[in-house]
């Protein structure tokens, strides 16, 4: 049996249907946005784990020239070591099609029988090379695809300087190559970077390896740090070229997806309270509303003999059925845009299986925020219910005081009609109301315009790495370091106008216990082809006496200029430098430090040598130059700024990052929910006001006036406030994107925070509009009759 | 009081404000329809003063909001002077009401955001020919609270001050949906004096619903209402002045 107090409730929300579906729509999209990136991050990092886990990803990765196999034996027998896997691994450079680059490629081995004890693969099809078979490869899955390679097809790869051609078997995933990224780039390509297994036998043969290998890959036991079995190997290996030994978190595609996921529950804490926020806001101000215009009714709920409590229940339960309804809405459409948004990731991050995992405390933290809002506001308001008297509540009730109110319209009474009086009197008597109104529409606008500014940074970021700084064409990457004379060699292609060399040396960085694994880049001391610039886009020249860090990198290791900080080479004698911090640089991709190349050499106590070069080119020769390059056996790769751009833009577009795009759809419609609530609310609150105006004979777009005078009034308020709180919020939100690979940039950007204006206005017109068409629908006496 | 019944209509009256022929009001269809007015003729002559008497439900407010242009009927017509309120548009009944019609209502409906001169102001700023605002509230004898707003009236003042705002545009019909149904007796009279003043010192036409029978002594006219139709009209000789009626 259904008491009639419940009957009552649902025949209210009957009646309130459109507004309660727009608060529940606000709240709904509130808790989506918490369950949908709670549960991504969970996902993301769940199916990390099991995969690292399943495929017994190595925690250590010790690469060396070349050593005995028995050094990996003694590996095995150093404290905290659970598992060792030596292997073969070796550059190599696959030939394409005539007019394309070669692509740079790592070759790794697989034991001569049955899989590996570290580092497995996962076979998406085909077979692993028959043992004994020195023509088979399996090759990365994601290569392949970004290349339209079939399983039987042959590919010709020069090894060790001799080429040769192999069957592909089959393709396989590996969670060591999640991200796979050609040495020295920073931002991932499939199409650009390939890996392929082969035998240990067989890629042994081609590197010379035969009873040695060139890394080895250690599992600890759980509790052991890693730093101790890195430095324990370092000094087992070091009488054989060890470039040294590094954690599974330095590996770079974990790294990347570390990042990543960083970002990812950074937005998670910040965004979606944001949009709760927003939405929490919202209701109150809705409820608040509800509860007024329901005042008579409380009073003849109160004539029978409800109690106050029971009658604050029954309008209590009113809220917390939208407030719950709206979080049930939410969560199932959280889980559903989280897990459809989890295979687009899977796809993206190459995963083959998804744990999508649904973080439960996000359905507590969204039903909680949802229903605790509600209940606060309503119970705000809800104490007036216990102040009124029945008689009190059913009287005609007594009109709203003016007399005391700033009459700020009384002072410009000659140069204003009576409509315009009203519209100005309401906002001074109810300044705190129409506040209220404001500041719900400012968080729409600041939501809208913080979102719009990402996007732009997004764009800046692009702009900035790729026209501003870098003016190049191709950039071109040798084996090994060169002499100079290797840059005259590029100069004389023909088609190759400028040429600028760099030199990159692996380094880790540190001041005190802040660290940084990246490198040193040489350059000359004043860049044309890939500038350096400060915050001003002036030019920063390279001095002779120490670094210039990217503002990235002086946060991540907290100095500024004036400041000395440690680099530890990580090739050749593996020098450990103190250095200088003479200046900072804006860049918005990676985190290099840069050096002048003479002095670079210098400190490295070496002869100059270039580790690759930027190019400008004639573009009708590119073919040619590839050409050229695929015969030049010390060039490891080149890649076209284009490419590099393109690939950034898909990392951008089709990442974590893709997350901005449902961030701008959900802020367009809260913002237009809101700008709706408010319009609907003052169309509730002045209904019989404007009827009564129609009935006096003013006309539809008159009286409409009134009530779109008061929106207009609030909307131009809420713009600046809207605005200011955009720019905030930016702050927020960029840190969230913001990766190890690119930066977003919190700019102020006047066209995004036009865009969002002209969003709001637009709301607040097509809002106008249809409660204007609601105002001319109503039925006047019916509106006359009633008390409020 | 000695009414004298005469049915149907004389046509010894010069010339009609109102004039009605089978006006019917249908609210809602098939088995839930409500038949509000059942085929209604009527006429009511220019400066009488007529009070339309009936139980809820009678018919009577829907005939008024017909009348005053705040409503259609479903069939029928009607003619207000020389036009057919039957024939015009949306704009054309807003123009109607802007320059020909007053209305007072139970709840006044006062804005409450303008104090009583201002409120008085709103009809005058659109009205053709108005009075002035102060004139007004004379004519009701509000004239010292001109700066006082709503919420620091009485209800009788409030409902004056309607009827201030009401009568301001000089309206040639005066509309009243039970005015003095929230009042007690001596507000009530008060109020009604006021429309009996308006009625004769302007000659404006004063219709009146009610459902309070002592408010016919004052009228010129009295039509009663029973299920949607014209029981009875009848014609007042010995009209009370409002101080006079029983209440």
């Amino acid at each position: 049996m259904v008491s009639p107090l419940d009957r009552k409730l649902f025949r209210d929300l009957a009646r309130i249907k459109g507004q309660a579906a727009a608060i529940g729509v606000v709240i709904a999209l509130g808790v989506m946005m918490l369950v949908m990136m709670t549960g991504l991050v969970n996902t993301l990092d769940e199916t990390r784990r099991a995969y690292y886990d399943r495929y017994r990803l190595a925690d250590v990765f010790a690469p060396v020239t070349r050593a005995p196999e028995r050094m990996a034996d003694r590996i095995a027998a150093l404290p905290g070591v659970a598992a060792v896997q030596s292997r073969v691994a070796g550059a190599a450079l696959i030939d394409m099609a005539k007019g394309e680059l070669p692509v740079r490629a790592q070759a790794l081995s697989l034991p001569d029988i049955g899989l590996p004890r570290l580092n497995d693969i996962f076979l998406t099809s085909g077979r692993l090379p028959e043992p004994g078979r020195s023509d088979e490869i399996v090759l990365l899955e994601g290569f392949a695809k970004a290349r339209g390679l079939k399983s039987g097809d042959k590919i010709t790869a020069t090894m060790n300087g001799a080429k040769r051609q192999f069957r592909i078997t089959g393709f396989a995933q590996s969670p060591e190559f999640l991200y796979s990224t050609a040495p020295g780039e920073i931002v991932p390509d499939d199409a650009r970077f390939a890996v392929f297994w082969m035998r240990r036998a067989a890629l042994g043969a081609a590197y010379d390896m035969e009873g040695a290998f060139s890394e080895v890959l250690v599992a600890l036991t759980r509790g052991t740090n890693p730093q101790s079995v890195i430095s324990a190997a370092d000094l087992l290996l070091a009488p054989y070229g060890a470039a040294g030994a590094y954690d599974l978190k330095d590996l770079f595609s974990n790294r990347f997806i570390s990042e990543e996921i960083r970002g990812l529950r950074v937005s998670t804490a910040s965004i979606p309270p944001i949009f709760l926020g927003v939405a929490a806001f919202l209701l109150y101000i809705v409820i608040s509303r509800m509860v007024r215009a329901e005042r008579e009714q409380i009073g003849l709920l109160k004539a029978f003999g409800y109690t106050s409590w029971e009658v604050s229940f029954h309008y209590l339960k009113l809220v917390l059925v939208i407030a719950v309804l709206g979080a049930i809405v939410g969560s199932i459409a959280g889980v559903a845009a989280g897990s459809s948004l989890a295979v687009v990731y899977q796809l993206y991050y190459k995963f083959p299986f998804l744990v999508f995992t649904i973080d439960p405390r996000s359905f507590v933290i969204g039903f909680g925020t949802s229903i605790l809002t509600a209940s606060v506001g309503s119970l705000f308001v809800l104490r007036g219910v216990f102040k009124l008297t029945p008689a009190v509540a059913m009287r005609p009730p007594t009109p709203p005081d003016y007399s005391r109110a700033f009459d700020l319209a009384g002072a410009m009474k000659r140069w204003l009609d009576q409509p315009a009086r009203m519209v100005l009197r309401r906002i001074s008597r109810y300044p705190g109301r129409m506040l209220g109104a404001s500041v719900g529409i400012a968080c729409g606008l600041g939501l809208s315009a913080a979102t719009l500014t990402m996007m732009a940074g997004f764009d800046t970021t692009i702009d900035l790495s790729f026209t501003v700084l870098d003016r190049s064409d191709m950039t071109v990457v040798f084996t090994d370091k060169q002499p100079p004379k290797a840059l005259l060699e590029l100069g004389r292609m023909p088609g190759v106008l400028h040429v600028e060399p760099i030199r990159v040396a692996s380094a880790v960085l540190r001041n005190g216990t802040y660290s940084y694994r990246g490198s040193i880049e040489g350059r000359p001391e004043l860049p044309v082809l890939n500038r350096v610039i400060d915050t001003d886009f002036r030019q920063v020249p390279m001095r002779r006496e120490g670094l210039i860090l990217s503002q990235t990198l002086a946060d991540i290791l907290h100095v500024t200029p004036g400041d000395w900080i440690e680099a530890e080479i990580r090739e050749g004698r593996r020098p450990v430098l103190r250095l200088p911090v003479i200046g900072t640089a804006q860049t918005l991709t990676g985190a290099p430090a840069y050096m002048e190349l003479g002095a670079l050499s210098r400190a490295l106590q070496e002869p100059e040598q270039v580790s690759g070069a930027y190019l400008t080119i004639d573009a009708n020769r590119t073919e040619q130059i590839f050409e050229r390059i695929k015969g030049m056996p010390r060039i490891a790769g080149a890649t076209l700024k284009e490419d590099a751009r393109n690939a950034l833009v898909e990392i951008m577009n089709t990442g974590p990052a893709s997350v901005r795009f449902v961030m701008l759809a959900v802020a367009a419609v809260i913002t237009f929910g809101i700008v709706y609530n408010a319009a609907r609310i003052a169309l509730a609150e002045r209904m019989r006001d404007l009827a009564s105006l129609r009935v006096m004979g003013f006309t539809s777009g008159e009286t409409s006036f009134v009530l779109l005078g008061e929106l207009g009034a609030v909307t131009l308020v809420a713009l600046p406030l809207g605005s200011a709180l955009g720019y905030g919020l930016t702050y927020l939100m960029v840190k969230g994107f913001s990766t190890d690979i690119y930066q977003i940039p919190a700019v102020f950007s006047p066209s995004s925070h036009g865009t969002a204006v002209l969003a709001v206005l637009v709301s607040a017109a097509i809002s106008g509009w249809l409660v204007k068409r609601d105002l001319d629908r109503a039925d006047l006496v019916e509106a006359l009759k009633t008390r409020e | 009081m000695n009414p004298r019944e005469i049915l149907p209509e004389t046509g010894s009256i010069p010339r009609p404000a109102f004039a009605a022929k089978g006006l019917t009001k249908v609210y809602g269809e098939g088995s839930a329809a409500v038949h509000a007015l059942r085929g209604v003729d009527l006429t009511i002559p220019e400066g009488e003063f007529v009070v339309l008497l009936g139980p809820s439900g009678s018919g009577k407010s829907t005939l008024l909001n017909i009348l005053g242009g705040l409503d259609r009927p479903s069939a029928g017509s009607v003619s207000f002077e020389d036009s057919s309120l039957t024939d015009m548009d949306d704009a054309e009944l807003t123009r109607y009401r802007r320059d020909h019609v007053g209305f007072v209502f139970q709840f006044y409906n006062l804005m409450p955001s303008l104090n009583a001169r201002e409120n008085v102001e709103l009809v005058t700023e659109i009205a053709r020919d108005p009075m002035d605002a102060s004139e007004a509230l004379a004519l009701v004898g509000l004239d010292q609270r001109e700066t006082h707003f709503p919420s620091e009236m009485s209800g009788g003042e409030q409902q004056r001050v309607a009827i201030a705002r009401a009568v301001a545009k000089r309206p040639t019909v005066l509309f009243c949906d039970e005015p003095t149904g929230a009042l007690d007796s001596t507000t009530g009279r008060a109020v009604l004096k006021v429309l009996t003043d308006v009625n004769e010192r302007l000659g404006t036409t004063v219709i009146i619903v009610t459902h309070a029978a002592s408010t016919a002594q004052l009228a010129d006219r009295v039509i009663h209402f029973a299920d949607g139709t014209i029981r009875d009209v009848v014609l007042n000789d010995t009209k009370l002045t409002a101080e006079d009626i029983e209440w």
